[in-house]
């Protein structure tokens, strides 16, 4: 794994990509490289992070705009290859618009952008993205968004749930995501998008390591 | 080629809660107004663009309200078309 690359995504308007490289390179000595949306080369890279942030302003609707860059195009043949690829707050809203993962996210109930601490249960550990190998039910995130509220259809809400590809649920749903949805897989458990920021969990000195497990297991074959 | 002006409304779908409606309907009865029901919050696009007749602009307006102005997981559109 010494040359096991993560390629973090920096779009016009990302604010996250640096904390994921941080965190990835200084709490897990993983060696990441930043993919420019305009990139569609990923040949070297063998997982990637679409980080958080306000893609193109969030202009129109979060993550619209950025589904149409050369990258996320090139990003279905990735996928593909069940390499894995990470999609946190703003990267989750860009992977429900592009389709690689189903619903839509969108304003909070309240109208607040809510920036707290909060209790998730792991509900599935489809693609080995939670399983920490200690059987650790809940574990405590940051979250940081205006437009998170989790919604699909029942159909889809059945899909969800009969196929196990509901990764976390809020213990208080803090934004009235349906079925307290705070993150889902895709139905391989290569792709896992979440609203919140594993990336500002990695030490203790910032409040946890709960969002450790997440980021190293980008590693995971 | 003719020229088109084009309104496309895109509109939260009814069964998805609409919090910003919601917020300024609880302001409009604040200020007074009496008898509001409902009121929702959607977005109007206004596009002029060029085809060869009615029929080419109606698909290429259908393919950006379903691929780009719409997200039709949660919200639905129409249009309105003026040739020019």
């Amino acid at each position: 794994m010494d040359n096991f690359t993560v390629g973090v995504v920096v779009f016009p308007g990302s604010n996250c990509d640096r904390d994921v490289s941080w965190a990835l390179e200084g709490c897990l000595d993983i060696r990441t490289k930043y993919l420019w949306h305009e990139s569609s080369d990923l040949s070297d890279v063998d997982a990637i992070v679409l980080p958080g942030g306000f893609s193109y302003g969030d202009y129109l609707r979060c993550g619209a705009i950025a589904r149409f860059s050369p990258l996320i195009n090139a990003l279905d043949d990735f996928v593909k290859s069940g390499r894995r690829v990470l999609g946190i707050c703003n990267g989750f809203q860009i992977l429900t618009e592009s389709g690689f993962l189903p619903g839509a996210l969108t304003t909070n109930k309240n109208l607040n952008f809510i920036c707290d601490d909060v209790e998730l249960d792991i509900v599935s550990s489809k693609g080995g993205w939670f399983n920490d190998g200690v059987e650790k039910q809940t574990i405590k995130l940051p979250i940081a968004h205006g437009e998170g509220r989790y919604h699909c259809d029942s159909d889809t809400l059945k899909k969800l749930v009969d196929n196990e590809l509901i990764s976390l649920r809020y213990k208080n749903n803090p934004n009235g995501s349906s079925f307290d949805i705070a993150g889902i897989t895709n139905e391989k458990g290569n792709v896992l998008g979440l609203m919140p920021h594993p990336e500002r969990a990695c030490d203790e000195t910032i409040g946890g390591t709960d969002g450790l497990f997440t980021l190293k297991s980008l590693i995971l074959k | 080629m003719d020229q088109f002006a084009v309104k496309v409304f895109v509109r939260l779908r009814p069964s998805v809660l609409d919090p910003a409606g919601e917020a300024t309907k609880s302001a409009s009865i604040k200020l007074g107004a009496e008898g509001i029901k409902s009121l929702r919050i959607g977005k109007m696009i206004e596009v002029k663009i060029e085809g060869n007749g009615e029929n080419e602009v109606r698909e290429k307006i259908d393919l950006l309200c379903d691929r780009l102005f719409a997200n039709t997981v949660i919200e639905d559109y129409e249009y309105s078309l003026e040739k020019l």
